[in-house]
C-alpha cells in the first residue's frame, strides 16, 4: 500500500511540474528553486509534514520534501539554540542531500569524462 | 481585444508597422508554427518515470526500517542512496536518457539534484580542479542551495518572531 | 572616370554586390562527425571523424583539430600550399573564436577573424569574394567549424545533464567546412599532376563562381525562445532574400535553389510563408541545410541540424558536387545566424537573426 502511495504521490507531483514546465518554458533549474522554496513554505505552514506523513517517499523524494526537511531542521534548531539556530537549521537538515551529491560527484569527476550525447 | 482569439498570419506580422505591435504578432504566430510534444504523452512519462523512483525511494526507506533505523534515519540513507545512484548514472550517460523520456519525472525528485551536481562536475574537469569542477559544480545546483537556504531562513526567521511573541 | 564607372556597377541595389570579376571557388573540404556521417548526407562529406574528441583532449580541442584539418585539407585539395594563400576569414560559436584562433594558429596566414553565428560561413565567403574581386588578394581560404558538444556546454548545459528538448530546438552539426576562393580560374587536374582528385573535378565539369552576394542585417522580430532558433532567423532569411531579389530583379526561380542555413522545419515554414507576402515563392526550390544534414526520424534531431558546420559541410560537401554536376547551374547560398550568448539570453533580451546570401554559378 505504501509503495501504490509512493507511486502515485510521486507521480502526480512529477506530472503537475511537467503541465508547468510545458505550458511555461521554464528552464528546470528554476523549476528545482521554485520546488525547494515552495516545500519549505508548505512547511512552515505545517501543511507538508503531515501529508509526508501519509504519503511517504512520495512527499519526501521529490525536492518539494527537502524544503520541508529544510523547514523542518530550522524549526528544530530554533527550539533547541534560539536565535543562532536560524544559521545552523538550514545546513544541519540538508547537509545529508548536500554532501552526498557534492561528495559522490567530485568522486565521479575521478573517474568518468565528458560522454557525447547519441 | 476583440481580434485577440484570431489566428495571427504572416501578413498580420508582415503589414505591422508598430515594432511592439508586430513583435506580439510574429510571437503569437511562431507559437501557432512551432509543433510540441504532446502534453498529454509528456505528463504520463512524467508521472511513471516519477512515480518509480519514489516508489524506489519508498522501497529503501522500508528496507532501512527493517533493518532498525528510526523514520528520520532511513529518510536519510534513502536520499544518500538515491543521490549515489544518480551520479552513478550521470556518470554512465543514462541518467540524461532516462531525463529526456522521463522529464520533470527525473528533475523533480531528488536525484533530479545529484544529476545536477554531477554533470558540471564531469564536464569541467578539463577547466582545472577549482575554477572548472569547484566553480562550475554550483552552476544548476547552486541556486537550489542558495534559495533553499535562504527560503528556511526568513520561514525560521518569521516563526521565531512568532514564538517570541508567543503566537506559536 | 572609368574607375568611378566601376565602381558603381559592382554595387547593386541597396544591399548587394555583383562582382565584375566573380572569384573562383578553388576547392572546398567538409570534414564531417559521426552522426552527421550517418545523416542522409554522409557520403558527400570528404572525411568522418568516428572520435568526437578528433583526437583532442577538452571539446575546444576537438573543434580547433577539426577546423585545423579542414583548412589543411582545403589547401591540399587545391594542390596548394599555406604560403600560397593570402588571407585567411574564419570564426566560430565558442566565446571569443577560440576554436578558429587555436586551430589555425599553426597554418601561419594571416588572419580575419569574424562572428556571425552560424551565418559564419555566408559572411567569411562575402567577405573573402570581396576581397579577392577588389584585387586585395589572390587567394583566400573561408572557414567556420561547430561541434555540438562546445556548444551544448557553452550555450546550455553540460552534457550528462539530463533535460528535454522540445521539438523546436535544433542539434549543433558536429564539423568544419573550408573554400578556397580565387581569383584565377582553378588550374586543371592534369597540370598539378597529383594524380589524386578526391573524387570531385573541380576543373573537368567547370568552375564554380561566386558571382554576388547579399549583406544581411539584424532583424530581430523580439522572439525570446533560444530553443526555437529557427523562428528566430527566419525573420531575418525572409529580410535577406527578399532584398537579394529586389536588388537584382530578378523572380526566385532566377534561382535552381534557394538554400538556407539552419532555419530547420519550423523555420522553414516561416521563411516560405513571410516571402509569400513581398510577392516571392520559394516554396518549389527552397531547401535548408539544417533539414537536409540529419534524418528527423531516426536521428532524432527534432527541428533539424544547426551550427556555423551545418550549412558549411552541406556547402562544401553537397552543393558544390550538385553544382559540379550540373544538376544546379545557379543557387543562392544564405546561411543565417542567432545571435546571443548566455548573458544576452539571462539578461532577458530578446534573439535577433542574420543572414547573408551568396550567390553561386557554375560556368
Amino acid at each position: 500500500m505504501d509503495y501504490l502511495k509512493a507511486f502515485l504521490v510521486g507521480g502526480a507531483i512529477c506530472a503537475v511540474v511537467q503541465i508547468f514546465m510545458d505550458h511555461t518554458k521554464l528552464m528546470p533549474g528554476r523549476i528545482m528553486v521554485i520546488l525547494v522554496c515552495l516545500g519549505a513554505v508548505l512547511g512552515a505552514v505545517g501543511v507538508y509534514e503531515p501529508f509526508a506523513k501519509w504519503a511517504g517517499a512520495g512527499a519526501s523524494v521529490p525536492l518539494s520534501g527537502f524544503g520541508n526537511l529544510l523547514f523542518k531542521g530550522m524549526k528544530k534548531s530554533i527550539a533547541e539554540e534560539g536565535f543562532i539556530g536560524l544559521f545552523k537549521g538550514g545546513f544541519t537538515a540538508s547537509a545529508v542531500g548536500i554532501s552526498a551529491a557534492l561528495i559522490f560527484s567530485y568522486m565521479a569527476s575521478w573517474i568518468f569524462n565528458p560522454k557525447l550525447k547519441d | 481585444m476583440p481580434d485577440d482569439k484570431k489566428k495571427v498570419t504572416a501578413s498580420d506580422v508582415v503589414i505591422e508597422n508598430d515594432k511592439n505591435k508586430k513583435e506580439q504578432k510574429y510571437n503569437r504566430y511562431v507559437k501557432d508554427m512551432t509543433p510540441k510534444h504532446s502534453w498529454f504523452a509528456n505528463l504520463c512519462k512524467a508521472f511513471l518515470v516519477g512515480g518509480i523512483i519514489c516508489t524506489i525511494g519508498q522501497g529503501l526507506t522500508n528496507l532501512y526500517k527493517s533493518w532498525g533505523a528510526g523514520e528520520e534515519l532511513s529518510a536519510s540513507y534513502t536520499s544518500l542512496t538515491l543521490v549515489f545512484i544518480a551520479v552513478l548514472l550521470t556518470g554512465f550517460n543514462i541518467y540524461p536518457k532516462l531525463a529526456k523520456f522521463g522529464g520533470a519525472g527525473s528533475v523533480v525528485p531528488i536525484t533530479g539534484f545529484a544529476n545536477s551536481v554531477a554533470a558540471p562536475a564531469v564536464e569541467y574537469k578539463k577547466e582545472g580542479q577549482v575554477f572548472g569542477i569547484g566553480c562550475k559544480i554550483f552552476t544548476i545546483a547552486g541556486p537550489v542551495i542558495l534559495y533553499g537556504i535562504f527560503s528556511s531562513w526568513i520561514l525560521g526567521a518569521i516563526y521565531y518572531v512568532l514564538m517570541e511573541i508567543g503566537v506559536v | 572616370m572609368e574607375e568611378q564607372k566601376e565602381k558603381i556597377s559592382k554595387m547593386i541595389g541597396k544591399q548587394s554586390i555583383l562582382f565584375l570579376n566573380p572569384p573562383y571557388i578553388l576547392a572546398g573540404s567538409s570534414i564531417a562527425g559521426k552522426k552527421e556521417g550517418e545523416g542522409p548526407l554522409g557520403s558527400f562529406f570528404d572525411q568522418i571523424e568516428e572520435d568526437p574528441m578528433f583526437g583532442g583532449t577538452s571539446w575546444e580541442d576537438a573543434e580547433s583539430r577539426l577546423m585545423k584539418r579542414a583548412a589543411e585539407f582545403v589547401i591540399k585539395k587545391a594542390g596548394l600550399k599555406s604560403e600560397d594563400i593570402r588571407y585567411l576569414i574564419g570564426g566560430d560559436l565558442l566565446g571569443q573564436l577560440i576554436a578558429t584562433s587555436f586551430g589555425i594558429a599553426d597554418l601561419n596566414i594571416p588572419v580575419f577573424g569574424i562572428f556571425g553565428a552560424c551565418s559564419t560561413m555566408g559572411e567569411s565567403m562575402a567577405l573573402g569574394a570581396i576581397i579577392v574581386d577588389g584585387g586585395y588578394a589572390d587567394r583566400v581560404i573561408s572557414l567556420t567549424s561547430s561541434h555540438f558538444a562546445g556548444t551544448e556546454k557553452q550555450f546550455r548545459f553540460p552534457l550528462a545533464y539530463g533535460n528535454q528538448r522540445p521539438l523546436s530546438a535544433s542539434w549543433t552539426v558536429t564539423g568544419s567546412g573550408a573554400v578556397i576562393i580565387g581569383k584565377d580560374k582553378p588550374a586543371s587536374k592534369a597540370e598539378k599532376n597529383d594524380g589524386d582528385n578526391y573524387g570531385d573535378n573541380y576543373d573537368n565539369n567547370g568552375s564554380i563562381r561566386i558571382k554576388g552576394i547579399t549583406v544581411g542585417k539584424i532583424v530581430d522580430y523580439g522572439l525570446k525562445d533560444s530553443l526555437n532558433m529557427g523562428a528566430c532567423m527566419a525573420p531575418a532569411a525572409y529580410n535577406t532574400i527578399s532584398r537579394n531579389l529586389k536588388d537584382l530583379n530578378v523572380l526566385p526561380n532566377y534561382y535552381d535553389k534557394i538554400i538556407t542555413g539552419d532555419l530547420g522545419y519550423v523555420g522553414k515554414d516561416i521563411l516560405i510563408d513571410l516571402l509569400k507576402q513581398d510577392g516571392f515563392d520559394i516554396s518549389g526550390n527552397h531547401m535548408d541545410c539544417g533539414i537536409e544534414i540529419f534524418d528527423k526520424e531516426s536521428q532524432d534531431t527534432h527541428s533539424g541540424g544547426s551550427g556555423c558546420a551545418c550549412s558549411a559541410i552541406t556547402l562544401t560537401g553537397y552543393i558544390f558536387k550538385k553544382l559540379l554536376r550540373h544538376e544546379w547551374t545557379r543557387v543562392l547560398f544564405v546561411p543565417t545566424g542567432a545571435l546571443l550568448s548566455q548573458v544576452s539570453y539571462n539578461e532577458g533580451n530578446s534573439v535577433p537573426g542574420i543572414a547573408h546570401a551568396v550567390i553561386l554559378e557554375i560556368c
